[in-house]
């Protein structure tokens, strides 16, 4: 009662009054006034569907990505036959730009789980277990530095390049094994970040009251300081997207990408580079769906990170 | 100061050993070797070339053969062409350093140009554009900025040719320039606006203007002098991306620097050069990496290393 007695003396009650927001909630509110966010989610939302759709549903797929070949079509510009024509051995570039984005896309995502699992896993252990601990991860983040990453990506693609992960099929488990490739360069970076956050974090003065209220270890980590390291983490998390998307279209552009007739976007990208005299539309279709995804998951995170960090514009 | 730089100099030591390391396990864990992918090999002659590349002693071996050589300032041999593996780097190296710095001037040019026009027009057009090219540039893949520019630029135009390289001639030179700069280029843009923003609301940038001075020279003298040292910083992340950006613009671009080299070596198992060609990049980052922090220091009095 003699809050709000005060807040209406200070002319407080706008503030008082206005309903209560949580963090997630006041961001989400932020993000949405964001346009250029939205317009990303919204093409992402999209070419999600239509990636997920053109993989499983012959009505929207038309044609066997890698094994349709139409030789009375062959080198065509879109038509209503192809929509996005064909290339030199008459297969449909509609269906291999779709297989090609749906890969993009489990390989942006997939290199993000394994990347939070090592990151909070190492980041933690090098916040919360000490001395020695804290030290083998900064050598390691140095040697990370003084590697380049690609150079690295590369390396293990082709340590990986003809081997099979045993339960899974010869095509899933190529696919793992590229996610494997880029997730064992990138994690670096996140679990850098999750140490520092984690670092900062327990010298906080909740997480000292909760400590001294007698709070476990335990209850400390996951109930105090992991949902505080959140934020930066997704936005962290969201920029990495397009960076993992980006280096599997490099390895398939240079050639250690998934084997042929799979069609990963680099691969599409570089095959239709040959024919660039005689038939634009081979490289520019999956080229603009990659500028396309690329754009869209970097004005995400933008969007994002101005949303969970307002402080940070 | 001196024996801050020592140290660092030193400590490249062990980081340069252990990415030699990873990268001769990597590569030995690679599947086949040099000789095993071509045209079938006579088995005797395979033994005979085994075993004139120490490659049929045990990897242990190898290992400590590589370092030794190494101390004696010997890279090895390149199977893939028979010559040593430092004459490749000597021959490749000045065409990468070439691309990679003018990459760069183009990259500091054109950066620093639009986060300043950013900047002094926060807000307004201009800056709207220039954050929206920035965030593109930063987004958009090398090689598909590559293939637009040679489908626009030399199969539609005809202005400039579709590979080589020749320092000197502009023909050769533009569109991997730019393929290779514009990564870096949006980079030093978005953080020069950032710490130009930063700057011009400083009370003494207040001061410059309540006394009277011309607008340009407080953009001049006061704002973008103070505004460099944040941009210096990023000058060490941006030796990373033209490390990686050369090997996929000299592959797009047909370029025989260092990139397009230790990708075909990786492709030919070709032990010796990709040993070479990573430690290479791998000094290369340490070096500017270590040139960075010695710069920041001159710069900023406020930093002293010891």
């Amino acid at each position: 009662m003699a809050q709000a007695e005060l807040a209406s003396e200070l002319g407080l009650e706008q503030l008082a009054t206005r309903p209560e927001r949580g963090l997630w909630s006041d961001a989400f509110r932020r993000l949405r006034r964001n346009r250029m966010a939205m317009v990303a989610l919204f093409v992402l939302v999209a070419v999600f569907a239509l990636a997920i759709l053109g993989n499983t549903s012959e009505t929207v797929q038309r044609y066997s990505p890698g094994l349709d070949q139409d030789y009375d079509h062959i080198q065509e510009g879109p038509s209503g036959l192809h929509y996005l024509g064909t290339d030199n051995l008459g297969r449909d570039t509609w269906a291999r730009v779709l297989e090609g984005t749906l890969i993009s896309l489990q390989v942006g995502l997939g290199v993000q789980v394994i990347v939070l699992a090592i990151g909070l896993l190492v980041g933690g252990l090098a916040a919360l277990g000490g001395r020695t601990l804290d030290n083998i991860m900064m050598r390691i983040t140095d040697l990370a530095y003084a590697f380049p990453d690609l150079l690295a990506i590369i390396l293990l693609r082709a340590v990986f390049a003809d081997r099979d992960l045993p339960l899974v099929g010869h095509d899933a488990s190529q696919r793992l094994l590229v996610i494997f490739a880029i997730s064992f360069v990138a994690w670096v970076t996140i679990a850098r970040l999750i140490r520092g956050q984690m670092l900062s974090l327990k010298e906080r003065d909740f997480v000292i009251a909760a400590r001294s209220m007698g709070a476990t270890s335990l209850q400390i980590v996951f109930k105090h300081m992991l949902p505080n390291t959140l934020g930066p983490v997704i936005v962290a998390i969201v920029f990495g997207i397009p960076l993992a998307i980006f280096a599997e279209a490099v390895l398939g552009f240079i050639g250690f990408g998934l084997p042929p007739p799979t069609a990963s976007l680099g691969r599409l990208i570089s095959d239709g580079y040959a024919y660039i005299r005689t038939n634009l539309y081979l490289v520019m279709f999956p080229a603009g769906t990659l500028a396309i995804l690329m754009l869209c998951f970097t004005f995400l995170g933008d969007g994002l990170r101005d949303a969970l960090d307002p402080r940070a514009r | 100061m001196t024996g801050y730089v020592i140290r660092r100099i030193l400590w490249m030591i062990p980081v340069l050993w252990a990415v030699a390391t990873i990268t001769f396990f990597l590569m030995h864990a690679v599947p086949g070797g040099p000789f095993s992918q071509e045209k079938q090999v006579p088995p005797t002659a395979l033994a005979n070339l085994n075993a004139k590349y120490d490659l049929d002693k045990p990897i242990l071996e190898q290992y400590g053969l590589f370092f030794w050589h190494l101390g004696q300032g010997d890279l090895g041999t390149s199977f893939s062409n028979q010559r040593p593996v430092l004459d490749i780097i000597k021959e490749g190296w000045p065409i990468t350093a070439e691309l990679g710095v003018t990459a760069f001037v183009f990259a500091l040019a054109i950066g620093m140009t639009m986060g300043v026009i950013s900047a002094l027009n926060h807000n307004k057009l201009p800056d709207y554009l220039g954050v929206f090219f920035a965030t593109a540039g930063t987004a958009m893949p090398s090689f598909v900025i590559g293939t637009f520019l040679v489908i626009i630029f030399s199969v539609k135009l005809g202005w400039f040719d579709v590979l080589g390289w020749e320092f000197g001639n502009y023909r050769k030179m533009v569109l991997p320039v730019i393929t290779l700069g514009t990564l870096p280029a949006a980079y030093i843009a978005r953080v020069t606006r950032a710490s130009l923003l930063e700057v011009l609301n400083q009370d003494y940038i207040r001061t410059a203007r309540s006394k009277g001075l011309a607008e340009y020279v407080v953009v001049l003298r006061h704002t973008i002098k103070n505004a460099m040292i944040p941009i210096l910083t990023v000058v060490g992340p941006i030796f990373a991306f033209l490390v990686t950006g050369s090997f996929i613009t000299e592959s797009i671009f047909v370029i025989n620097g260092i990139g397009k080299r230790f990708v075909d070596s990786v492709f030919a198992r070709d032990y010796g050069l990709i040993m070479g060609t990573t430690l290479f990049y791998a000094a290369i980052v340490a070096f500017a990496n270590l040139a960075v922090d010695l710069l920041y220091a001159t710069v900023d009095p406020r930093i002293r290393y010891s």
